[in-house]
């Protein structure tokens, strides 16, 4: 009497539309002292397939707030979109923008909102708070937030959360003898760790690559000390007597 | 009087083809204070009077903005305003996510139009009690039109609603050609002076009570704003340099404007712009 083999047995399959697929693509945002960085890469793709080497997972919402979206581009693109429907009606009837704390609890209730069946989204939301210090929220397809310091997500998520770990929260490492950890990072370092971030995640993953998008948010008042070497660096924010908002590309490898 | 019989049902015409309930409907526009409407090649503006009901209590918001590029001033239920405009803004929205692009004025006002003509034609509706003054940019350049609870609108170079608002029109009407090339700030003047006429005696228009909205490239006293050119509203204090600028009331010659303190008890006289 011989078993049989179940690979070869014919049993029922049930073949349904999948409503989701993965774009890959990473971003990454760190808060500082009174500014806050928000970045992602542009390379969109569709398992070993290139979609293009120009989409944008990185949007302004105010001045002083900006969602990375990543996972499912056309669920994050919509998600987006109705994000600053809201914030749109919250300016029609406060005459004011959105505070960043009260988006990201507005984005926690949207993503909830679609429990049962979610945006396939990780978002991450950075900015300047009312009070002027620098913001990172980070959430979870579902709704599920919190503030923290640095946080990436996305396909090189694994590659890049433990390099910051340690480069941001000093993990495993410890302060030469009679000096300590500071509490903030400048600037420079931490645009320094972003851009490393990335290139070393393009090198060692293939869903990451092609270009880098880079938003600073700055806090009221706080000079544009550290971004004079920076080239390219575009603001959009009008006004210079408020939070200022800027941006800035890098070319990343095309392999 | 004969219309009685005729004016309690919106869906009878009286004898001589009339709907009452309608024409009682732009009543209540008129006993809304007074907004005024003009544009120029560059811009399009509103300027309105802002009511209160006595010392103690604040000034009745008459200007809302629906989107980046328009914005509309109000007379009548203010209430029926927040619903209409409520509409407009979702309007304004869907379109923008549906096509990539700012709804094109004309469009969004018969939009309210139309909606607006419903309530005439439904038994047990009431018409909106409200009438809009309503400026905007487009393609085409800055419009400005005024909507009425009868369903109308229509697109004016200037037009004031309102509480006397005859004697506005009848200042624009004198003035109108000039406002195509004016700049923001002549045009503001022309619009307070408009707006002026609209007063009562003994009144003033003053931080308090007056209301400016503007569309079109920032002026020589404001701040940038992002987008350039959006719609903005101007009140409190953000309004003193431009009630500066105004001629004094009494009839003054043409250049300067003399400080006379003697008061004018007659009918004011044409104020003439300088230049």
């Amino acid at each position: 009497m011989t078993i049989p083999d179940m690979d070869s047995v014919a049993h029922p399959q049930e073949r349904r539309f999948n409503p989701y697929t993965e774009n890959g693509g990473t971003i990454l945002a760190i808060a500082g002292a009174d500014f806050s960085v928000i970045a992602g890469d542009t390379r969109q793709s569709e398992g070993y397939s290139i979609q293009t080497r120009y989409a944008p997972k990185v949007f302004r919402l105010t001045d002083r707030a900006v969602l990375a979206v990543n996972g499912f581009a056309a669920d994050g693109n919509m998600f987006v979109k109705k994000v600053k429907q809201r914030l749109e009606w919250y300016r029609h009837a406060h005459a004011k923008d959105m505070p960043l704390r009260a988006i990201a609890r507005l984005i926690q209730t949207m993503l909830y909102g679609r429990r049962f069946f979610p945006y396939y989204v990780y978002n991450i939301l950075g900015g300047v708070e009312e009070d002027g210090t620098g913001a990172v929220y980070s959430f979870d397809p579902v709704g599920s937030y919190e503030r923290e310091a640095c946080r990436a997500a996305g396909a090189a998520q694994s590659l890049v959360q433990p390099f910051l770990d340690n480069q941001i929260y000093f993990k495993n490492q410890q302060a030469a003898q009679g000096t300590s950890h500071p509490a903030h990072l400048p600037l420079e370092t931490v645009l320094s760790i972003v851009i490393d971030s990335f290139t070393s995640a393009t090198e060692r993953h293939i869903e990451v690559g092609d270009g880098l998008e880079i938003f600073i948010a700055l806090a009221k008042g706080r000079t544009l000390q550290g971004m004079e070497s920076i080239r390219g660096l575009q603001e959009l924010t009008v006004a210079e007597d408020g939070e200022r908002l800027f941006v800035m590309r890098r070319d990343l490898k095309k392999d | 009087m004969f219309r009685n019989t005729y004016d309690s049902d919106n869906t009878v015409f009286s004898p001589q083809g009339r709907l009452h309930q309608v024409e009682y409907a732009l009543e209540a526009v008129k006993q809304g204070s007074a907004a005024v409407g003009l544009r120029s090649k560059t811009h399009a503006i509103l300027l309105a009077l802002k009511r209160s009901t006595g010392e103690l209590a604040s000034y009745q918001q008459k200007m809302f903005r629906i989107d980046d590029h328009v914005g509309i001033a109000i007379a009548g239920l203010t209430s029926d305003a927040r619903v209409l405009s409520n509409f407009m803004r979702q309007q304004a929205m869907g379109e923008r996510m549906m096509f990539n692009r700012p709804m094109p004025v004309n469009r969004l006002v018969s939009s309210i139009a139309d909606k607006a003509q419903v309530n005439t034609q439904e038994y047990g509706r009431r018409p909106y009690g409200v009438g809009f003054l309503v400026i905007g940019q487009d393609q085409s350049g800055p419009h400005l039109f005024e909507f009425s609870p009868s369903g109308n609108s229509y697109e004016y170079y200037a037009m004031s609603i309102g509480a006397r608002s005859q004697s506005a029109k009848t200042y624009l009407e004198k003035h109108y050609e000039s406002f195509a090339d004016c700049n923001l700030e002549d045009l503001i003047r022309h619009g307070l002076h408009a707006l002026r006429e609209t007063l009562q005696q003994d009144k003033e228009l003053n931080v308090n009570n007056t209301s400016v909205g503007i569309i079109g490239p920032m002026g020589q006293h404001e701040k940038p704003i992002s987008p350039p050119g959006s719609f903005r509203i101007l009140e409190g204090d953000n309004v003193e340099v431009y009630l500066q600028s105004m001629e004094k009331k009494e009839e003054a010659p043409a250049p300067a404007s003399v400080p006379d303190a003697a008061p004018a008890p007659t009918a004011d006289e044409d104020v003439q712009m300088s230049g």
